[in-house]
């Protein structure tokens, strides 16, 4: 029978998973839909279960100023809602929760349930992509700290060690001034992905400073490259323009998209690029 | 094996309940609150709401033991106030109930919307109601019986 364990605080936490691998368990709204059983019977979970969902030391949102603006830490037990409540969440994260599931998920489900899942159609994380957010992670050694694309190292894999929890994620400040989220789904509530696009730009006195854009769903990792982008910065919005037709050949070669129930590879590839070029056409500007 | 406690429609109880047991299961069997009802049992109808600490949640896919310490409310407990009767007013009004079998999750998500916002357009209507499925009216029925709730319970919440 599976064993649950409820720590008192993280240390406990990282004890219980050093000690017996335990699985983390956050909202559950993965895992124990993964597990489901029979009604009236206990889900199928080979190793113990440790929760965290109510650990204080995950459960605060902090931020910190500097220079350019409000730093975000957000404890790995926080869930949509809250953040959806608090004032400086970006928009771009803001949109992603919206679109994602409904109320009640959204009241227990958490962003480091998102990463941990590693889905290439996980919303949140494709926001967190484009954000440049970094993952925490503590363990019997200490904390450290992976970009999120670092973290995320294929479908339903990630860095975590069998010793580690994920504790925090941590946005930089948010300075974009162009923001553009675009979900395809079945219908609005609780559809997972077809695919998505966040994308995000600093446009400023007419150049294009800096651009991030992250498509998921589209291939075995949700995809965010840097050297396209790179191509794209300190440009004027007419200059970019005329390298859309090149930048969309790049991007072709990245997505790699396959057939689901939800749709099918090319859809997903035409659709992709269309809203990549909706985005470099109409919103920067 | 350790008592698990909560408040359930404002009583203290407990249960001894294995931890990882759903606790639409423990609610249903245990604490008789059959208004829980169990549609597709993996998050995404919402026939099982309750609401957790005021916030709605589905009782499908949460283990007993994510719920030690918190403040319950099914819709049995929400149905026994003014604003419960009120919503089930509003919603009779409507002729928003055909089979009825969303209706109870539904009473719950009105709740839910009602206390956070007592007087909401029908864009944040169809938000709180997103995640419960009704395969009966269309939902334009029962968005008119939330409408009705909320002037009939005017004050309450
Ligand atoms: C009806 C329905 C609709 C959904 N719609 C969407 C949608 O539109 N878009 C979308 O992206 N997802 C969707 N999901 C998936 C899911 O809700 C999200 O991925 C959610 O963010 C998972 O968070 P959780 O806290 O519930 O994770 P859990 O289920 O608790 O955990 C998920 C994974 O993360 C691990 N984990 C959790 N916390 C930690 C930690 N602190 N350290 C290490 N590992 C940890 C767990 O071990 C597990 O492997 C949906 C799910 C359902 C049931
Ligand atoms: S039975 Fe819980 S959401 Fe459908
Ligand atoms: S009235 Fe039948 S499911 Fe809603």
């Amino acid at each position: 029978m599976v064993t649950f364990h409820r720590p008192v605080d993280l240390a406990e936490a990282l004890q219980v998973r050093a000690e017996t691998g335990a699985i983390p368990l956050a909202g559950g709204t993965d895992l124990l839909v993964r597990h489901r059983n029979w009604a009236g019977t206990l889900p199928r979970i080979d190793k113990p279960v440790v929760y965290v969902g109510h650990l204080q030391e995950l459960r605060r949102i902090d931020i910190s100023g500097n220079g350019s603006g409000p730093q975000m830490t957000i404890g790995a037990s926080v869930t949509y809602s809250e953040l959806l409540d608090h004032p400086t969440t970006p928009q771009l994260l803001r949109d992603s929760i919206i679109e994602l599931a409904a109320p009640g998920l959204r009241n227990v489900a958490t962003l480091a349930g998102n990463i941990c899942n590693a889905s290439p159609a996980a919303d949140a994380a494709c926001a967190l992509y484009a954000l440049d957010a970094e993952v925490e992670l503590a363990g019997p050694s200490g904390r450290r700290r992976l970009p999120i694309a670092e973290f995320i190292t294929g479908p339903g894999r990630t860095a975590l060690n069998n010793d580690e929890l994920v504790t925090a994620i941590h946005l930089p400040p948010d300075n974009s001034t162009v923001k553009f989220y675009k979900k395809v789904g079945t219908r609005r509530a609780n559809a997972l992905s077809k695919l998505s696009l966040c994308a995000c730009a600093r446009i400023v006195d007419r150049t294009v400073t800096e651009i991030g854009i992250a498509v998921g769903a589209v291939a075995p990792t949700i995809v965010r490259d840097r050297d396209i982008e790179h191509h794209l910065q300190n440009t004027a919005p007419e200059q970019l323009a005329l390298r859309i037709p090149q930048t969309l050949q790049q991007y072709a070669e990245l997505i790699r998209p396959i057939d689901d129930q939800r749709s099918t590879a090319e859809y997903r590839k035409h659709t992709a690029l269309a809203l990549i070029e909706q985005f470099l056409t109409h919103e920067l500007r | 094996m350790r008592e698990i406690r909560f408040t359930l429609n404002g009583r203290e109880v407990s249960t001894s309940a294995h931890p990882m047991a759903r606790l639409i299961d423990v609610l249903r069997d245990e604490f008789r609150m059959t208004g829980v009802k169990e549609g597709c049992g993996e998050g995404e109808c919402g026939a099982c709401s309750i609401l957790k600490d005021g916030r709605i949640v589905n009782s499908c896919i949460l283990a007993v033991g994510m719920i030690e310490g918190a403040v319950l409310e099914t819709p049995e407990g929400i149905a026994a106030t003014d604003r419960g009767r009120a919503i089930n007013a509003g919603y009779a009004e409507a002729g928003a109930v055909q089979c009825g079998f969303c209706m109870t999750g539904m009473a719950v998500a009105t709740e839910a919307l009602l206390r956070q916002n007592p007087a909401p357009d029908e864009h944040q209507i169809r938000t709180a109601i997103s995640g419960n499925l009704c395969r009966c009216t269309g939902y334009a029925m029962i968005v008119d019986g939330i409408k009705r709730a909320a002037i009939k319970g005017s004050g309450l919440w």
